[in-house]
Formats: structure tokens, sequence, C-alpha cells
């Protein structure tokens, strides 16, 4: 009775009842990152009555923090953020499960932790973590709540909801490989208003709320912009991206998903007249990464190794400078950095691929 | 009649645009339209970002119609 009074002002509502409140009971959802957006998403998720939330965060509460991070006070300054917040979530309601997990999400550690979880809501603030989420999630075939911001605009979108046929979509139907160091600013160089990501992770909390319950209809397929500074969303589907790199646990345990790191190989991608002229070069070796039933053939490799076979057959390839080509010059670029990162031979990828090389005049 | 479509660019592309909006004319597809604007903000042919054309993502080129609204959108990893 006690329970039912806690939540009655939501089982009440239209489609709700004990059936939604029961499902939330017995969710359990991880929150990685307890940050801008992780903050304002883990009170809402133990106030809807989710049973269990698992909160991951290997930093500490800083000064610069406190303006969008409303869940610390100046006292939490220095401690490490998931055992904070697991606390505060402890004396908002006794009975919900709380796990800290008070270190970084790695691809050695990311399959055993969201494997214990329905879903995850994302509140990192990383390119690295967030294609490390998805990549496990799409293994885990968990579904993966996304925010991100940047300056006065957000970003939500729910990916790798289960579907009846084919494969759900996923971060990398939008966004396929991860940008390199300098190509997008990180947040602590371009700055971002508090309430943005108070108003984006509330959104993302909404969503799993709506996913666990059933309840309307989730932003899947949809990527939603919201900027703040002209207070209007702005709503972009998507569909499958037919050139994503395939992950398996394999590639997925081997990959490097720090992209931060300086060492972190940067493939020149050379467009069709500088290809035209690379071939020419007694010692460089085509490679055709696309898988077997793509068309056209073509006459100009030296091998084709589908992506899907790439990462057993690395050894095979032999000592020469290395051009990728795929259809569209997406996968070519995953496959060179694949390739870069066991050698030490310049390895390049044809910009825009097979595509951009039949589009010149005369083929 | 002007050929007249709406270009609306998210998050740090305005960096390199400077502007949030603009219209562009005379431009028959969606190919067309990226050299255009490649030719015009050089730092764009680096970016990384998608391309919707009246709010559906795009893979491929497409033919523009008067009145289109494509959309240029860049990831975001703050939080």
């Amino acid at each position: 009775m006690l329970l039912n009074n806690r939540y009655i002002r939501q089982m009440i509502l239209p489609g709700f009842g004990q059936a939604a409140q029961e499902k939330l009971r017995a969710a359990k959802v991880l929150i990685v990152g307890m940050g801008g957006l992780g903050c304002p998403a883990l009170p809402y998720l133990a106030g809807a009555g989710v049973g269990t939330i698992g909160i991951m965060d290997g930093d500490t509460v800083s000064l610069s923090n406190l303006h969008r991070q409303v869940l610390f006070t100046e006292a939490d300054i220095g401690s490490n953020k998931a055992t904070v917040a697991a606390a505060r979530l402890q004396l908002q309601d006794a009975e919900v499960n709380a796990a800290a997990y008070p270190y970084l999400l790695t691809n050695q550690n990311a399959l055993d932790i969201i494997g214990q979880y329905d879903l995850v809501v994302d509140g990192t603030d990383n390119f690295a973590a967030k294609y490390l989420i998805n990549d496990a999630c799409v293994l885990l075939k968990k579904p993966f709540i996304y925010g991100a911001v940047s300056r006065f605009q957000g970003q939500v979108s729910v990916f790798n909801i289960p579907v009846a046929e084919g494969r759900p979509l996923n971060y990398r139907d939008l966004f396929p490989v991860s940008p390199r160091p300098g190509e997008i600013q990180r947040c602590e160089e371009t700055g971002v208003i508090g309430v943005l990501p108070g108003i984006i992770g509330t959104m993302q909390a909404a969503e799993a709320v709506k996913l666990i319950t059933g309840l309307g209809d989730l932003l899947y397929g949809r990527l939603m912009n919201y900027d703040v500074l002209q207070a209007c969303s702005y709503e972009i589907r998507f569909s499958h991206q037919p050139e994503i790199p395939v992950i398996d646990q394999d590639s997925f345990l081997q990959m490097k998903y720090d992209f931060d790191c300086e060492e972190e190989a940067d493939i020149p991608e050379i467009n069709v007249a500088e290809f035209n002229r690379l071939v020419q070069q007694p010692d460089i070796f085509v490679l055709d990464v696309r898988e077997r039933h793509e068309y056209p053939p073509i006459d100009f490799s030296d091998a084709q190794i589908p992506m899907s076979e790439l990462q057993e057959l690395l050894e095979t390839l032999p000592e020469k400078e290395i051009c990728v080509i795929c259809h569209q010059g997406i996968r070519s670029v995953y496959a060179a950095q694949l390739i870069r990162a066991r050698r030490n031979l310049p390895v390049y990828s044809l910009k825009g691929g097979l595509t951009a090389y039949f589009n010149q005049p005369g083929k | 009649m002007c050929m007249q479509i709406e270009l609306l660019f998210f998050g740090s592309l305005t960096d390199i645009t400077t502007v949030s909006r603009l219209i562009a004319e005379g431009m028959s597809d969606t190919e067309q339209l990226k050299k255009y604007l490649e030719e015009k903000y050089p730092a764009l042919r680096t970016a990384k970002y998608f391309m919707a054309l009246n709010q559906q993502m795009i893979q491929q080129v497409h033919p523009l119609q008067p009145g289109d609204v494509v959309a240029f959108m860049p990831p975001f990893s703050g939080g």
C-alpha cells in the first residue's frame, strides 16, 4: 500500500497502472557517466521507481562541474561521482538497489557490467565512450539511450531496440566512425550552458521510462536536436547505413576506443586523382574490403578481404604500402585503422570509395 | 520562379559557416550543393557531419526541389 501511495500520481495516468509500475520495479538501468546528463537522469529514474540502478564514473567532483552537475554539493568536491551519486540515491529511496562503479568503462569491463542491466543511459562526455557503449550494446543486444550536448544544442536518440527482422539501428548508423582528435571540439573547449544537459538528461530519463513501461513512441530511428537559445527542436529520421563496421566480440575487445590518445593513427584519405597516381607505383597494395556479394567486381585491386574477415587475416597482408577501398569510403577508413594499429607502413583510404571512382569521367 | 532551398547548420558547423541558416539557389542536387558549400567554406571538407533532406538522413545524392530543407548535422560529444 505504501508502494502504491508513493507512485500514485503516475499510476493513475491512462495506460500506466500497476503493470507499468511493476515493470519499473523490475527494471535494471545502468547510467554511464554521472556528469551533466547523468545527474538529472538519475533522480527521475529513481523517482519513477526503477528498481535497480547502476552508476558508473571514474571521475571526481570539481568546482567547475557544479554549474550543471546539480546532484553534487561543494562538500562533494574531490569525491568520486559514482560513489556520491549512489549515496544520494539511497537517501532518495532506500529500497532502490544502487550499485556504484567508481571507475571508467573500458572494452575489457563493458560486456560484463552492461550485461547485468536491461538498458544503458549515456551520460558520457566523449566520443570514445559513446562508441564503446554503442558497440557493447550492439553485442549484448541492449537498448542504448543516447544524449550529447554542444554549447547551446543537444542531441537525443534511442538505439538498438530489438526488432522483428534485420538488425536494430545504432549510433554508427548516424556516424559510422568516431571523429579524430581536433575534428570536433570537446565540451571543456567549447563550453556548455548548465541547464542544457539538464534538459537533455531528463529527456533521456523520459525515454528510459517509456522504454521500460512500453508507453508512447520512442525516439528510435529519430535523432532529436534541441536548441536552447532558439527554444526549438529539429528532428531527423534515419535508417540503416550499409557501410557500418561489423562488430564482433574479438574486434570489440581489441579495438582502440580512446581516440583522444595521440598515438591514434590518422588515416590519410586520398581522392580519386591521387588514387590514380598512387596505383601507378609498383609497391602499392590495393585492398578491397567489400563483402563478396557487393558489385561491381573490379580488376585493379590486389586482394579482396571483406571487412568481416579482416581482423583474422591482418597477418596475411604484405609488407607494402596499402590503399584500402570499399563502396563509399567509410568502411575503408575503419579497415585502415585496424591495419595501421598493427604496423608502421603507410595506409591510405580512398575517399568516397568506388562510388567516387566510378563517377570520374570516362569510367 | 527562384529555385530556393533552405540550409540548416547545427552544432559546431556554425563555426565554419558563421550562420545557422542559409538560402541557396540554383542547386540541382545535394552533391552540387555540397561542392558549392565546400568551395565557399573549405573547412567543411574535413568536418564530420551527415546531411538530411527534409528531415530524412541521406546517404546518396538526391535531386533538389524548390522549398527543400537540407540540414547538416555533426556529432556532439559533450555531457
